[in-house]
């Protein structure tokens, strides 16, 4: 018995990455950033307005958070509904309370289905981000690229004209991506995307159609991960979450370079009346950490630009 | 496949020669940071998958590159500060990609020790004549890139034949992190009769296994670091124990789970008694020093059990 011989051949064994996407660099070796007035640490909410179809065709798997019962999984599909809701206005006002001004990741067949919710983000003027079109579009190799690329066009389309806004930052469903999903969000007027977790900043990334912005929103620190995922405690998720505030204020201070603390956050679950307290009291502790700077992703780009 | 490799025999706790670390020190403490390249296109081996999604598995392999652009630098300046050496469980490929962050645990006196060329690279599957292809080319691709001549091994992945820890001592190794069966160094038995050990590397407290695998708070694994050494330092006093953190800089390095980590450094560091060891150290001395004895003591408890049973 033996391997075919492919497996013991190491074409990619170089200097850097084994693909070309983005240069190998390691964070401390940077030019540090500066942020505006002088801050140590941005703090960047996103949050996810999504649309869970109840006939999930699980392509080329079911998302988390979709559905998981027999047709028609009637609890889960209203579940993620009551973020859309209930939830959310729980988090509007405890952003606004802490003077936060979040980002907005928005499946775009939500335009259809909450018309009266998208007036209102519009109104609100918060920076919106394009989410796919719904949880279970997932971009995948195994779609026609004109199939992706239709499904790009008519989410972004919507969302620019549902908001007024130019929308120019992408977070994929699930996080999922084709081999051409980056260079389809550049040729399609994206400028930055947050669905690689491998910085703690932003950093260059190379596609057919010109470099794209990544921005860091790690998932391993994201409600959902920690507690749908791990089933951590809410307590647990907040000290998770101060806890990294903490660290990356030190390690600013410490290497005199700006940092990022971004949170992926779920109106389906932290809007849930026993859980928007954790968040109340997680948002009190990071605002009131001197050197904070609330910041959305087209705000910080433009200071890692300058 | 045998319901045993027979690579060790049983041999109980209670009752061995008590071990004395270098200093008088009661436990030999390790870090072992796994320093590792995943790709992001590999072959597919044909029992065991290395995504868990479709290709290009962003999620996954982005997070192990953070590791290696993020995390490892934190994890050595912290380790910097308590004045741990690490023993770096290395994927040889990385010597190739990513030499600065070689240069930089060289420069400190960090052992490396081999954990394949890649982690994407299973040993499932492969013939003898591969697996010792694949074991020499990490051990002289990290001669060459450290001028450390690997001794001690850790399958990539976990993955294993039944050969692995033969051809490893037959290639000059000393010893395995792949055992879990104890929490001394003993000897290992290999084809070759080579004088090979284990020594304790531990699952349980290996950062990766406790926050993917079985979830845990970071709180809770920080207090897990430091009742594992407040019960092996406590028998360390009668028996001579080793205590190992396997970390992963892409796990203990993210921002919200390094104060666990640096309080259980913090704590253990704090006790005297303790040496702070690299794994060669600890292989080195239990050779130099207990191998025989161990190995003539594990033999007599064999005879003494086989005698009672026949003469009862």
């Amino acid at each position: 018995m033996a391997l075919d011989a492919e497996f013991l051949r190491y074409p990619q064994r170089r200097h850097g990455m084994d693909h070309d996407r983005y240069q190998w660099s390691q964070l401390h070796e940077r030019r540090p950033l500066v942020w505006p007035g002088g801050a140590r640490l941005a703090l960047w909410l996103n949050v996810c307005v999504q649309f869970f179809p109840l006939d999930q065709s699980g392509k080329p798997f079911a998302p988390p958070g979709g559905m998981t019962m027999p047709y028609p999984d009637l609890r889960h599909f209203s579940l993620r509904d009551y973020g859309n809701r209930v939830g959310i206005f729980r988090l509007f006002e405890a952003f606004d309370r802490f003077r936060i001004r979040p980002s907005f990741a928005v499946n775009g067949a939500m335009v259809e289905r909450a018309p009266q919710l998208i007036a209102i983000l519009r109104e609100r003027g918060d920076e919106i981000v394009a989410h796919g079109w719904n949880m279970d579009c997932l971009h995948h190799a195994g779609l026609a690229r004109s199939e992706e690329a239709e499904w790009m066009q008519r989410t972004l389309d919507s969302l620019r004209d549902a908001t007024g806004q130019q929308v120019t930052g992408w977070l994929s469903p699930a996080r999922n991506e084709s081999p051409r999903t980056p260079d389809l969000l550049a040729e399609h007027g994206v400028h930055w995307f947050a669905d690689w977790v491998n910085d703690d900043l932003p950093y260059r990334f190379h596609t057919e159609a010109g470099d794209l912005w990544t921005m860091p929103l790690p998932n391993e620190l994201e409600d959902r991960f920690v507690i749908m995922h791990n089933l951590h405690s809410e307590r647990s998720w907040m000290e998770q979450v101060c806890d990294a505030c903490d660290f990356l204020l030190k390690e600013a201070e410490a290497s005199g370079g700006g940092r990022i603390l971004s949170l992926n956050l779920h109106p389906w679950l932290l809007g849930q009346p026993h859980r928007i307290t954790w968040l109340e009291r997680t948002l009190e502790h990071i605002t009131s950490q001197p050197g904070v700077w609330p910041a959305t992703p087209q705000q910080i780009l433009a200071a890692c630009a300058a | 496949m045998r319901a045993d490799l027979e690579l060790y025999d049983y041999w109980p706790y209670r009752g061995r020669p008590q071990i004395v670390w270098p200093g008088g020190a009661r436990l030999a403490f390790w870090v072992a940071p796994n320093i590792e390249f995943y790709e992001l296109d590999p072959p597919q081996n044909p029992q065991r998958k290395p995504w868990p999604r479709p290709y290009p598995d962003v999620g996954g392999y982005s997070i192990r590159d953070y590791g290696n652009r993020v995390g490892h630098e934190r994890q050595m300046r912290l380790l910097d500060r308590y004045g741990i050496r690490g023993s770096v469980s290395l994927s040889a490929a990385l010597c190739e990609h990513h030499p600065e962050i070689i240069a930089a645990c060289a420069e400190r006196g960090w052992e490396f020790f081999s954990h394949g060329i890649y982690n994407t690279r299973y040993t499932y599957g492969m013939s003898e004549q591969q697996e010792r292809e694949m074991i020499l080319d990490s051990i002289d691709t990290i001669e060459r890139h450290t001028g450390q001549r690997p001794v001690g091994y850790l399958a990539p992945a976990l993955s294993h034949s039944e050969h692995t820890l033969d051809l490893f001592a037959e290639a000059g190794g000393v010893y395995t992190c792949d055992l879990f069966h104890d929490d001394q160094p003993t000897p290992v038995r290999v084809r070759g009769g080579q004088r090979f050990i284990s020594i304790p590397y531990s699952l349980e407290m290996n950062d990766t296994i406790a926050y993917v695998v079985n979830r845990i708070e970071p709180r809770r694994y920080g207090q897990m670091l430091c009742d594992n050494f407040d019960r092996l330092y406590q028998e360390g006093a009668t028996s001579g124990t080793v205590m190992c953190i396997p970390t992963h800089n892409y796990q203990v390095s993210c921002p919200h789970r390094l104060r666990a980590f640096e309080q259980a450094l913090e704590y253990i560091t704090g006790h005297s008694g303790v040496w702070l060891a690299t794994g060669r150290e600890i292989a080195e001395h239990f050779l130099a020093n207990y191998y025989d004895v161990a190995h003539a003591a594990a033999k007599s408890h064999i005879a003494r059990e086989r005698g009672g049973s026949h003469g009862a």
